[in-house]
């Protein structure tokens, strides 16, 4: 007779909890796509599906050859399969008549998939203190409390709307910090996006609720390429977040998209994002790749862009918010927590460029890889000659779970100026058997364990979320590393 | 409450370190165990919380009336089975206090009972740290991060007073500890004693004994346990070493 001390030894997660991705359905709903392929027709027939000005269509044609003189980049730390940009769709709309002009005009289907994702757009059961903007596929179908914000000269609407409504301000301020050749990623964006969110908080204005985004990619063979954009005009304060799911599918989906962050003089702006984003299945089948551009330019005196992001999705993922620290005692922020499970790779990390005298910058990052996922933070801070006194603080910590996966630091640092303070830590740790055992003696279910680990890891980043996205983010890391011990 | 029937035990190697155990402990009892380094006593204690690593080959333990060795670790844990470490793990990150809480949460469910609140939670806490003389500051740490040895056994038994197992097995508790914390110790082992639950105390000093005195003492030796008496054994142990029960391996 033999029989292990510990017969649940080999039970895993996933039997535990049982869950999986459960942002995977697909909803029924009509749409309208253009042909797949992309030229500069395609770039024409988005635009006039927008019914776009003149000048946007002149934008994009010329983000467009751009593009078609740049290479994709291969510098990163990823194993991505080609990618045949004429194969994919680049716009995909839910069918209807007319824009929706209030939510009882949104179709019942999209509703109801807002709901399954817990994004209520009902604003009655709406989430206290939320103003969401839906995403689905490509275009914004619902705004909620866009009136509530109006009367405090809040503008919160999808960005086909902000276009028509309020060119001038887009006009002004479009790829004035992502400019359209910046990389080749957003150059692709900048051709096709077809929607958005866009806010604009005007001068001392404090935005009394929390401003959201809901991205959903729905439709097959589908890129997605949204674009934001976020104004706070001078002493405004606003607090952004930022939501992804999209269904289970075999084929990767590409999803690049372009946020753009202006703070004026003494504003604030605080960007959080839950990127949960249709990872692959176990064996690295399907999933979204991930190829973002953030930035945030701190344009006035005293102003502060703070970036929180919680990645757990994509079966990859590219994506460096970054900070422009170009006004004086100018404050750039990053904190991340990047998860990589079973064939997961992330390449994130962040871009703190100091031109300013005291610009302070704060970076840390948690990376967390388990399975055979890869984990690289890839991190430039540049202070440059006429940022006196700039000071940057770097915190990158890795935590690996099992022996199959990689976690990779590579931080780049560029001083130009003397008088510069840039710290630098780095830590590696895995989580032992003895730590798993210990608290399961205590009576911790092996999930537990994990969760109370990995959130203990992370707590710092946590801390940052708004609380009622803090919970999820808690829930959303332990979903994401289901199967990783057992 | 425990009863060890000619428990065999191998490691990955394929080495036998337990070599048929026989042991019998009644719900009230506190047992002693004692034994040369290597002879067996933390493979004992593991085997018996459901540590990875060990591979039982033969024998059975019943617990309570149920078999023991088929239930994970956790489930053993809410149970009620407290295996307080030899070697307590650090844990960095994760708050002491949070992760009790958490731990009495999850044994209170299984006991049918509801959870404690944050300020039932800190209630039932200051109750004990005063027993045990133990400062608040060290609840705000990480788990064990930065404890000093005597300061993680003391952790140990703080957590085993909060948490209220019926069995409890202590891997050389006492080791390490200066005489006022010794003396702590067995304030707390002494507390939790009573009709409705059972400590196994793994120990190589008699010291330990004069402050909790045992029903029974065991000297494991070469995986067997080779002479079983009353508290007097551990006294004659102290002058005689374990020279005469060296052979049993
Ligand atoms: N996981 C393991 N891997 C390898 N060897 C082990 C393992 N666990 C126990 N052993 C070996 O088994 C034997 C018994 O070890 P155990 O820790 O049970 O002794 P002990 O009686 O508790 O000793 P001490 O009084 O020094 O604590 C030793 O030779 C030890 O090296
Ligand atoms: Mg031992």
């Amino acid at each position: 007779m033999s029989r292990p001390a510990t017969v649940k030894n080999a039970e895993t997660l996933r039997d535990v909890a049982g869950e999986g991705y459960k942002y995977g359905f697909v909803t029924e709903i009509e749409s309208e796509s253009a042909p797949p392929g992309l030229n500069e027709d395609i770039v024409a027939f988005i635009s006039a599906k927008k019914e776009e000005p003149r000048w946007l269509l002149d934008w994009r044609l010329d983000a467009f050859r751009h593009w078609r003189q740049m290479a994709e980049p291969h510098w990163a730390k990823l194993r991505v399969a080609p990618i045949d940009y004429q194969a994919a769709t680049y716009y995909s709309a839910p069918k209807r008549q007319n824009a929706p002009k209030s939510l009882d005009e949104v179709d019942p289907e999209l509703l109801k998939t807002y709901e399954k994702l817990g994004i209520p757009l009902n604003e009655r059961a709406a989430l206290a203190g939320v103003a969401v903007d839906a995403v689905f596929d490509s275009v914004s179908v619902a705004t909620t409390f866009k009136d509530k914000l109006a009367e405090l000269g809040i503008i919160f609407c999808s960005f086909g709307e902000a276009v028509r409504e309020h060119g001038d301000l887009v006009r002004q301020y479009l790829g004035s910090v992502v400019p359209p050749g910046d990389n080749f990623f957003a150059a692709l964006n900048s051709a096709v996006f077809s929607d958005g969110s866009f806010a604009y908080v005007p001068p001392g204005v404090r935005c009394p609720m929390e401003l959201s985004t809901y991205f959903r990619i729905n439709a097959a063979k589908t890129g997605q390429f949204e674009r934001t954009l976020i104004i706070a005009d001078k002493g405004s304060y606003v607090s952004y977040l930022e939501g992804c799911t999209a269904p289970q599918r075999d084929e990767n989906q590409l999803h690049a998209a372009v946020v753009e962050l202006v703070a004026l003089e003494g504003a604030e702006i605080k960007y959080s994002t839950v990127q949960n984003w249709y990872p692959g299945d176990a064996e690295g089948k399907g999933g979204i790749y991930n190829f973002v551009t953030k930035r945030g330019a701190c344009r006035g005196a005293n102003s502060k862009i703070s970036w929180t992001q919680v990645e757990t999705g994509s079966a990859i993922t590219w994506k460096y918010p970054s900070c422009i620290l170009e006004g004086d005692n100018s404050v750039g922020e990053f904190y991340s927590v990047a998860i990589t499970n079973n064939l997961q790779q992330a390449d994130t990390g962040t871009k703190m460029i100091h031109l300013g005298r005291n610009t302070r910058s704060t970076i840390v990052s948690k990376g967390i890889s388990a399975g055979r996922g890869q984990n690289t933070y890839r991190g430039l801070v540049r202070i440059q000659p006429k940022a006196e006194n700039a000071r940057n603080y770097t915190q990158c910590d890795s935590l690996l779970i099992g022996h199959k996966c990689g976690a990779h630091t590579l931080p780049y640092i560029e001083v130009r100026n003397p008088s510069a303070r840039v710290e630098h830590e780095a830590t590696t740790s895995k989580i032992s058997d003895d730590q798993m055992f210990y608290c399961r003696q205590r009576g911790l279910t092996q999930e537990d364990a994990l969760s109370l680990i990995v959130n203990g890891f992370c707590k710092e980043v946590l801390k940052e979320l708004p609380m009622e996205f803090a919970v999820e983010a808690q829930k959303l890391l332990a979903v994401s590393l289901e199967g990783s011990v057992g | 409450m425990l009863e060890i029937r000619n428990l065999h035990a191998r490691i990955a190697d394929g080495r036998e370190i337990l070599k048929g155990i026989d042991l019998a402990v009644a719900a009230g009892e506190v047992h002693a165990i004692m034994g040369p380094n290597g002879s067996g006593k933390s493979t004992l204690a593991g085997v018996l919380s459901g540590r990875p690593g060990y591979e039982v080959t033969e024998g059975s333990v019943t617990y309570l009336g149920r078999d023991l060795l088929a239930l994970g670790p956790d489930e053993r844990a809410r149970a009620g089975v407290f295996l307080a470490f030899q070697y307590p793990v650090e844990i960095p990150g994760v708050n002491n206090m949070y992760f009790l809480r958490a731990a009495l949460n999850s044994v209170r469910r299984a006991r049918g009972e509801a959870d404690l609140d944050a300020g039932q939670f800190l209630k039932a806490v200051r109750a004990k740290l005063k027993l045990l003389e133990i400062g608040e500051d060290l609840l705000q740490r990480g788990v064990n991060v930065g404890f000093s040895g005597g300061e993680k056994k003391r952790n140990e038994i703080f957590q085993m007073a909060m948490l209220e197992p019926r069995l409890a097995i202590l891997d050389e508790t006492d080791s390490g500890l200066d005489i006022d914390a010794l003396r702590m110790v067995a304030r707390g082992i002494n507390a939790l004693r009573g009709p409705e639950r059972s400590i196994v105390m793994i120990t190589h000093y008699q010291r330990l004994l004069e402050h909790v005195v045992p029903d029974r003492v065991h000297v494991l030796s070469g995986g067997r346990i080779v002479k079983s008496g009353g508290k007097e054994l551990a006294l004659e142990l102290e002058l005689t070493g374990y020279g005469a029960y060296g052979d049993a391996a």
